[in-house]
């Protein structure tokens, strides 16, 4: 990958010393790093290192007892998640949350709910400008269709889809939104082989067609090693290294993570 | 805008080449719908005037990247109109585009591009571009790629690919400076112009290059639209392979010439679900695709409701009585006709619908036999669904059901100025407009397959019957005779046992023999349901073939054969006399079967020679042990006492009289 020079200027996303407890237990701690412009980051670590809560960190659904967040210029201590959604920010679970009785296009047409100007009245009524909107709507989401290459499920209830086809659904819901950062949590989680590898390809081709920035958490090392520009790694909520997926790598530190190591 | 194209010849030696068609189209049917497109969940559409200028664009584009006269060009890619547009232009430019299956591996490309010398590639997608990146430096010919769709090559350094956009952009602005460039190039053109390479894949050995010139394609098609009365308004759904001779002519030759329109799907995985949008007045589908259809209508129906289940299996047993003769046109009672009319409105319009046949006026069937219950089951719905015998060293059409003579076992008469004969060994040769000029590069093949005079050899058995329609046997190579001099033809009887549901597999012998005899294989789920209705107890699958009620089961299926085989006065010396039911399935486990699922014939002739031997001594039964593999790799062993049994033989005269 390019070596991205480090000036403030293309800093979407910066992390400053954020520190997260419930009660005793400490999920973060004094975290610091941020997301470039255009950039895949991963956040990788053991099960319960607090990659998730980082995620939710970033997108409001928790505030940081400490620390900063600065996002596209600028400083809050906390966000409510709509204020983040209406800012740019999507995101993907981990368990997937999508409407199950719903179509695949209903589903992601949900993702366009923050761009909907029209009021609820006339949109029930589907008139006027409601209708006019809905066309406009309706010829985004079946581009985000297209690009995930999902048209053989367009009227199918997502319940009915298996695993890897409801994650394509639910990252193709966060497209809609046409986010500036797209967070994904743990998006080949349970995938085989080939979807993993088609999943690959997409956020690849999300982050090269739509310059969207990405962060991402995941287990599978060759994924994050393979799609990362750069790699924060996360143990016991500390950050422990953080630089191309090729110095993680080679960190000792991150190797005695994963292969654990007694923590003193 | 409804115009009959068969005003004469006058235009047809005129327009001699698919850029001259396409040129005449754009003022003939202007503003008519020349090809769709679903894309983005919307039919997006080209009217002829709207495809000419694509295609004019994309020609100077072309030029303009250093497109010479007689450069091939592959096209990769599923069924897309740009992709179509690119083989006219092509041509347009005196060029010879190589379509090729989309989902071959680098490897076989790679044959493909250096074989046929090609300079220049249109491909659809990433996919396809990357495949060539990879094959690129074993192919040092291969000059300039142009994509289709750029998503995800945006990032690709390599000065060689150009998005399809850019290059008509392009051309465009050269036409602006050139404006007769384009039309000086279609005016150069002639019908002796080779107009497309077909690679056909080949069951042995390498692809051979069919090379077919313009006068090929469109004089085959030519007539073809004239003997089934195709019209501009009429409507195909392009989705077989592009690579394929039938999606060459039904796609894109009979459309030029008829100026119909040309549907292609949203992708591979929707096409079910367009044919049902688009609704083809024109269609074409291997044997294997209108099985998977009513199979998957006879699994939803087991869910309807009872009531709808009634209505259903009674309306279809009034189709079944009647439908195929009303749609012959043959005289059927009022009482019959009004019960068809009811059986329209309630179910079978309903059910065309579901399937996208409402609007079928012609629909065809080849490659394969295709099931007479299968045939006459959408014959009977009134879609009027034929066979045709084809190849592609013959542009496709070379025999094809006239409409009101449709038989399920023959494919039909002759094709416009096409002439067959039958060689002294049963094989079928024929002769006629749409004979290809020869195989790409190799004289060897070409001399073994194409006589001097023209004459092609199908390297398929054959004959005519008694209305002069052709029924295709067997592959010639396999035919062989009785010792009583009766032709045989093993495929032939073993797919007629096949349509039975209760037999699996057969195999059949007789080749200097003095009788035919056969080894069936039961189909487990067939006729275990039928021993479980009749409370036959069975525990395996060489029990239950071991059971007398099932042996003469079989038995009364190959004496309907052997009465079929009486109506025909080449085939009724070699029925089946005597058989035996195998105490095992055929299995590819076993060397059986290859993994297709296809017979080996030899392997089984010697595996149970002493089987053989039995059927044709008087014994009436047989011990065997026969060695088996398990799926876990395992080998174990199968003894069974094999019941022989004698199949009365069918007087031809007494069925005739």
């Amino acid at each position: 990958m390019t070596a991205n020079n480090t000036s403030n200027a293309d800093v979407l996303l910066d992390v400053n010393n954020v520190s997260l407890s419930f009660g005793g237990v400490k999920a973060l701690e004094n975290v610091s790093f941020n997301v470039r412009q255009k950039e895949i980051r991963a956040i990788i670590g053991p099960n319960g290192a607090g990659k998730s809560s980082m995620l939710n960190v970033i997108n409001g659904f928790y505030h940081p007892q400490d620390g900063a967040i600065t996002y596209k210029g600028k400083t809050r201590k906390q966000m409510r998640t709509h204020d983040a959604a209406a800012q740019g920010i999507a995101r993907t679970f981990q368990n997937i949350a999508l409407f199950k009785g719903m179509t695949t296009l209903d589903n992601i047409m949900t993702g366009r709910n923050l761009k909907m100007r029209v009021n609820l009245l006339l949109q029930a009524l589907h008139i006027g400008p409601a209708r006019r909107e809905e066309m406009e709507h309706r010829a985004y989401v079946e581009k985000v269709i297209d690009f995930l290459e999902i048209q053989s499920i367009r009227k199918t209830p997502v319940g009915r889809l298996p695993y890897g086809l409801q994650k394509r659904v639910e990252l193709g819901r966060a497209l809609a939104a046409e986010p500036d950062l797209l967070l994904l949590d743990e998006p080949m989680a349970g995938m085989n082989a080939e979807e993993k590898e088609d999943m690959c390809r997409f956020i690849l081709d999300v982050n090269g067609e739509f310059g969207t920035t990405i962060v991402l958490i995941e287990h599978d090392m060759s994924v994050v090693m393979d799609i990362s520009d750069r790699v924060v790694v996360l143990d016991y909520g500390c950050k422990i290294a953080d630089g191309s997926p090729d110095e993680v790598r080679a960190n000792k530190e991150v190797i005695d993570a994963y292969l654990g190591v007694a923590h003193d | 805008m409804v115009e009959t194209t068969t005003n004469g010849g006058a235009r047809a030696s005129a327009l001699d080449t698919f850029p001259k068609l396409l040129l005449d189209n754009a003022v003939r049917y202007r503003d008519a719908h020349a090809t769709r497109e679903k894309e983005f969940g919307i039919w997006q559409s080209w009217t002829w005037q709207e495809l000419s200028e694509d295609v004019q664009n994309l020609a100077a584009g072309l030029a303009g990247l250093g497109f010479q006269r007689g450069d091939k060009i592959a096209i990769i890619g599923d069924n897309r109109p740009r992709l179509y547009a690119a083989m006219c232009a092509a041509q347009a430019l005196g060029g010879i585009p190589v379509p090729t299956y989309q989902d071959s591996a680098s490897s076989e490309l790679e044959f493909v591009m250096e074989h046929a010398e090609v300079r220049f590639a249109i491909v659809e997608d990433q996919e396809q571009v990357d495949k060539l990146l990879e094959i690129k430096d074993a192919c040092p010919r291969l000059e300039v790629i142009v994509y289709v769709d750029p998503r995800g090559i945006r990032k690709y350094q390599q000065t060689f690919l150009h998005s399809y956009a850019d290059v008509q952009a392009d051309g465009r602005e050269r036409r602006d400076k050139d404006p007769a460039f384009v039309d000086a190039e279609i005016a150069k053109g002639k019908g002796s112009d080779t107009a497309i390479i077909l690679y056909t894949s080949g069951t042995t050995g390498t692809p051979k290059g069919v090379v077919l010139s313009q006068d090929n394609i469109l004089i085959t098609a030519r007539n073809a639209v004239e003997r089934d009365g195709l019209r501009q308004d009429d409507e195909v759904l392009a989705y077989l392979p592009m690579a394929w001779v039938g999606d060459n002519i039904f796609s894109f030759g009979q459309a030029y010439v008829s100026g119909f329109c040309v549907n292609c799907p949203e992708s591979s995985t929707t096409v079910m679900s367009d044919l049902r949008e688009v609704g083809p007045t024109y269609f074409f589908a291997p044997p294997a695709i209108y099985e998977n259809l009513l199979t998957n209508v006879m699994i939803r129906m087991e869910d309807a409701s009872r009531l709808k289940r009634s209505l259903f299996q009674t309306f279809l047993a009034v189709a079944k009585r009647v439908g195929c003769q009303m749609l012959d046109g043959a005289p059927v009672s009022m009482k019959d006709r009004l019960l068809y009319a009811l059986g329209e409105i309630l179910i079978y319009g309903p059910l065309k619908n579901t399937l996208g046949f409402s609007r079928i006026r012609i629909a065809y069937t080849a490659g394969e036999a295709i099931g007479p219950d299968i045939f006459d089951f959408y014959r009977s719905l009134g879609i009027n669904i034929k066979q045709l015998y084809g190849q592609t060293e013959a542009a496709v059409f070379v025999t094809m059901q006239p409409d009101g003579e449709i038989k399920p076992d023959t494919v039909g008469t002759p094709a416009p100025q096409v002439e067959i004969k039958i060689a002294e060994n049963g094989e079928v040769l024929y002769r006629g407009p749409g004979v290809f000029q020869s195989y790409y590069k190799n004289p060897e093949a070409t001399a073994e397959t194409k006589t001097e005079d023209g004459w092609v050899h199908t390297g398929d058995a054959g004959f005519f019957d008694s209305d002069g329609h052709l029924k295709i046997i067997d592959r010639a190579k396999d035919v062989g005779k009785l010792k009583n001099g009766a032709i045989f033809a093993p495929k032939y009887i073993e797919n007629k046992l096949k349509f039975f549901p209760q037999i699996k597999e057969a195999v059949v012998f007789g080749n200097e023999r003095d009788h035919v005899a056969a080894f069936i294989n039961i189909d487990l789920e067939a006729v275990g349901n039928w021993a479980e209705k009749r409370n036959i107890p069975y525990a395996s699958y060489q029990e239950l073939s071991e059971r007398p009620e099932v042996i003469s089961l079989i038995q009364e299926n190959l004496q309907k054969v052997n009465i079929d085989l009486t109506t025909d006065p080449h085939l009724s010396g070699s029925q089946i006399r005597r058989f035996l039911v195998l105490p095992k399935e055929l299995d590819a486990d076993d060397g059986e079967l290859t993994r297709t699922r296809k017979v080996r014939r030899r392997f089984v002739a010697e595996r149970y020679e002493s089987l053989i031997d039995a059927l044709y001594s008087d014994k009436e039964r047989f011990s065997m042990e026969v060695q088996v593999v398990f799926e876990d790799g395992r080998t174990g062993t199968i003894s069974a006492d094999v019941q022989l049994r004698d199949v009365p033989e069918v007087s031809p005269v007494a069925k005739a009289s």
